[in-house]
């Protein structure tokens, strides 16, 4: 019975994958939490979450070609679903009986609220609150899809647009205060349907709750990126048009990716409400938007285990330089930005692919290829290099 | 001509006076024609003749001004890009448009009429029958040796072949290929004039071509462009002899 | 009792106020739109270049504070232009050293220049400190003249909208009347056929990126008229210069004024009525509806598909 399994799963992954899948899940699920004390548990737990996002962009980004610089958008709508539900259970009327308003959370009752306002009442049921968390962002995900894509919104316009979006977002809710929480979030979150999330032994539970799930998103994403909708992506990105001619609805292909994505920054989210105990717009704006794209580029934007080490790599790093050397960190992850770009294009899973020796020379030659551009371009009269490139594809 | 007139008289494709202008220059003008089933019509005439903006009106790439296109009944100026094709109309690019990094048989298995949707593609399994069908069209375009191929590693002229195999895949009523012998060797010509000759039983075929010899040697007909306005059509060797025609070509 | 006259005299002042902000978000517009509609190159670092110019000012004004005091009056002028040459200066650089190998590649220009802006804003917090600083303006630039008894128009602002119009003047006729200007719509419009032509379309790239940057550290000198300055002042506004250049249809200088001004203007008579965070909510999300209707922004001709 064993082998039948493997050998199903083989023909499905090649042996390298299911080897690099079962490091990542041996990573995650034994030498973590073995090697480390529950606090730093619960902050890898943390970075996870991330890698929820990061994956999500690997398929909209890295293999349909839609650059969003806004998935804090949907990462927070996630953590605030769950966020919602787990006030409510906190400020039930005996916890919150020396508020004016008891029943009703504490920053609502500052804010002279007298009554819950309504698009709060669902998040009082557990089940529409889990349904809530992947169904909001969805939603708003197909809207903006649909509204841009249709119209053909694409590249740079849309990568703005997700900026924008993710400000007017970020602004609302801490305009909001009365009704979100404002700039400090929702806090004081204590239990979930009873169970005390704020232990010890609750954050282990969680931690490899997440664990298990991001691997299941890892599952599920290499699934369908295997199957024809994977190829479609990639030949989208490619070639457009032909997708296109060949009776493909493209708006939609991209309209699913980029929901997709949504919902799998969502559940991060949740998660990482429920194992840091309080989502603020913090995470929503466009600062930490961006950052979530970094780990992706890091990680490889094709690679969907990628995105994982690559969230944990730039995080871990951050927490480090940001203690030790908080002035070096911006430069660094400036430089990283930079790096990533012009140097490292395939990230971390591109020097897994080729071998870092490949890679290394890969690296050495365009950084060559920097300094004898750099070189040429003093003199004038050599034919500028994008200019040849231009003649010889107007010739081809 | 109405719907009814089309089935009475076969027409797979009715072009009526059709027109498109960017910004006051009009590269298309008032054009019509008419192509009948098992027909195989090249549309033929100088450069800038407006040959290739003729099929991305048709095509749904290029937004109509005026006029109107219909296909087996179907009004064509007003419906999307991959509408049109699922209702029948296939469209070679230009230069070899196929999808690189993928295997000829993926290549050909991606034009497969189904699994069109998100979802749909997701779920799309590689049944016997996607099997057969695209060993069937691959013996067609004769590379059923190169299934496994990655296709950004096939000749031009390989590419070409391939990217009609996709069309093909799809079963459409009407082919549109734009220059398709471009690039390709004297052999390979004449390889791909039989195929086309082979691929144009109970569709229709409009090719654009400027190799005047392979177009007498596939097509039934002839349509002359010049300045995105119709001046001649027949057969090939009628054509050849109208002196509008003569004039235009040898005046440039 | 406001009366119509009052009334009408508060949408004037309402109108003026928000003057030097339109001034300091037009120079901003203008510079990114020479180099996203004339290049295509999206420069996320934009903001830091206002930066150098609002730092540079602050510099000159520190100087004439401390040492050279018979400047005090006239630094101001000299610092503008100052402003621009040290932001063109640093953006030559950058368009030599990073953004040439990345013409081809807008989503990756766009996150290699949001981590030169790390970069930038750590350079800035590490010589001048996080905290914000402000320079001291020159006497004849604060208060106001009045036209009428009810009607106040601060000079720097008026001196802010001379500035930028005097700007505004030299790029169109720099673009529309001069030889270069030949030249770099020629590069925009068809790149291979410029370079065929004998036109050095790399020169061209270099200094128009160049322009772009000095235009937005002049903007930075504007804007110390109007704030303080930190590590982190240009960022505010490169969305909004993003959302003008686009709005206005980034290929369209004419576009980009009209834009820049119904936007400055949509914000500060929305801020009247709203509260600031709502009124910039309403302003980003109107713009994003239109682009989204109309993708090319208002202005743009038809081009063919």
């Amino acid at each position: 019975m064993g082998s039948s399994w493997q050998a199903r799963l083989t023909k499905v992954t090649s042996n390298k994958e299911l080897t690099s899948f079962l490091i990542l899940a041996a990573l995650l699920l034994v030498v973590f939490p073995l090697s480390m004390g529950i606090f730093r548990l619960n902050l890898v737990g943390k970075y996870l979450t991330y890698a929820f996002v990061a994956m999500g962009l690997v398929i909209s980004w890295g293999y349909g070609g839609i650059l969003s610089l806004g998935q804090g958008v949907f990462f927070g709508l996630g953590g605030y679903c769950m966020a919602m539900f787990l006030k409510l259970e906190a400020s039930d009327p005996v916890a919150t009986a020396i508020q004016s308003t008891p029943g009703i959370p504490d920053f609502m009752d500052w804010n002279q609220l007298t009554a819950l306002p309504f698009f709060w009442v669902p998040f009082k049921s557990l089940a529409l609150s889990l349904i809530a968390v992947p169904l909001v962002p969805a939603l708003l995900a197909l809207l903006v899809g649909v509204a841009m894509f249709k119209r053909r919104v694409g590249g740079v316009y849309f990568a703005i647009i997700t900026q924008a979006i993710a400000a007017i977002l970020s602004i609302l809710i801490i305009g909001q205060q009365g009704y979100t929480g404002g700039v400090n979030g929702i806090t004081d979150l204590k239990t979930m349907h009873g169970w005390d999330i704020r232990t010890d032994s609750a954050k282990y539970v969680l931690y490899f709750v997440n664990a298990f799930l991001l691997l299941g998103a890892a599952l599920v994403t290499t699934g369908m990126l295997k199957s024809k909708l994977g190829r479609l992506l990639v030949a989208m990105r490619d070639k457009e048009d032909r997708v296109r001619f060949s009776g493909y609805d493209v708006a939609n292909l991209k309209t699913f990716a980029f929901v997709f994505a949504a919902v799998l920054s969502a559940l991060g989210g949740a998660m990482f409400t429920l194992q840091v105990g309080f989502m603020s717009p913090s995470f929503v704006g466009i600062v930490p938007s961006i950052e979530m794209v970094i780990c992706a580029a890091v990680g490889g934007r094709d690679s969907v285990l990628g995105a994982v080490y690559g969230t944990l790599i730039v995080n871990f790093g951050k927490t480090f330089f940001s203690e030790r050397f908080p002035e070096l960190w911006l430069f660094l992850i400036g430089a990283l930005f930079i790096a990533v770009v012009l140097v490292f294009p395939n990230g971390l899973a591109g020097l897994n692919r080729e071998g870092i020796r490949k890679s290394w020379s890969g690296a050495r030659k365009r950084i060559l290829g920097l300094r004898d551009r750099w070189r040429r371009s003093s003199s004038s009269d050599a034919m500028p290099p994008a200019v040849k490139q231009d003649v010889k594809e107007a010739m081809r | 001509m109405s719907a009814a007139a089309d089935v009475v008289n076969d027409f797979v494709l009715s072009v009526e006076g059709l027109t498109v202008s960017f910004d006051g220059f009009k590269a298309v003008d008032d054009l019509s024609f008419y192509i009948e089933r098992d027909e195989v019509r090249a549309i033929i005439g100088p450069n800038g003749a407006g040959k290739t903006t003729v099929l991305d009106l048709i095509s749904g790439r290029t937004r109509a001004s005026r006029g109107s296109v219909t296909f087996s009944g179907k009004e064509l100026t007003s419906m999307r890009e991959h509408e049109i094709v699922r209702a029948g109309v296939g469209r070679k690019f230009q230069t070899p448009s196929v999808f690189e990094s993928l295997t000829v048989f993926e290549n050909l298995e991606m034009s497969y009429p189904s699994g069109r949707g998100a979802l749909t593609a997701w779920a799309f399994r590689r049944t016997p029958k996607v099997i057969a069908k695209v060993e069937e069209i691959a013996e067609l375009i004769d590379m059923k040796d190169r299934l496994s191929e990655e296709a950004g590693q096939l000749s031009h002229g390989q590419k070409q072949w391939l990217e009609i195999g996709m069309l093909l895949i799809q079963e459409p009523m009407l082919m549109m290929l734009d220059e398709p012998v471009a690039g390709m060797s004297v052999g390979e010509r004449e390889r791909t004039a039989l195929l086309l000759k082979r691929i144009s039983k109970g569709r229709a075929l409009l090719v654009v071509e400027h190799d005047m010899e392979f177009v007498a040697q596939i097509a039934n007909r002839v349509t002359v462009l010049h300045q995105g306005k119709w001046l001649a059509e027949g057969r090939m060797e009628t054509v050849q002899q109208d002196p509008k025609v003569i004039e235009v070509y040898l005046g440039h | 009792m406001t009366s119509m006259s009052d009334l009408f005299s508060i949408l004037i002042m309402q109108g003026f106020n928000g003057l030097s902000s339109f001034c300091v978000l037009l120079l901003m517009a203008l510079g990114l739109a020479i180099i996203f509609g004339q290049m295509g190159v999206i420069n996320m670092a934009h903001g830091e270049f206002l930066t150098i110019g609002a730092y540079t000012t602050f510099v000159l004004s520190e100087v004439s504070q401390r040492w050279a005091h018979w400047m005090q009056g006239s630094y101001f002028i000299v610092a503008v232009a100052v402003s621009f040459v040290i932001a063109a200066a640093v953006g030559l650089l950058v368009e030599h050293l990073m953004i040439r190998h990345l013409y081809r590649r807008p989503l990756d220009t766009l996150l290699a220049t949001w981590g030169l802006s790390l970069i930038m804003q750590q350079i800035f917090r590490s010589t001048f400190g996080a905290k914000e600083v402000s320079a001291t303006l020159p006497d004849w630039l604060m208060g106001s003249v009045q036209p009428t008894p009810t009607i106040d128009i601060p000079i720097n602002g008026l001196l802010m909208m001379g500035l930028t119009l005097l700007m505004t003047m030299i790029v169109f006729i720099g673009l529309f009347k001069t030889r270069w200007g030949v030249w770099v719509r020629a590069t925009t419009q068809n790149r291979i056929m410029a370079g065929a032509a004998g036109i050095n379309t790399r020169k061209i790239d270099r200094y128009a990126f160049g322009l772009g940057c000095g235009l937005a550290g002049m903007a930075g000198a504007a804007f110390t008229t109007i704030g303080s300055t930190g590590p982190t002042s240009g960022s505010m506004y490169i969305v909004d210069t993003f959302l003008v250049v686009v709005f206005g249809g980034a290929q369209s200088l004419i576009g980009c004024i009209a834009s820049a001004f119904s936007i400055a203007q949509a914000q500060s008579t929305a801020e009247f009525f709203l509260t600031g965070s709502t009124a910039k909510v309403l302003t980003l999300l109107t713009v994003i509806v239109i682009l989204m209707l109309r993708p090319q922004g208002l202005f743009s001709i038809r081009v063919r598909r």
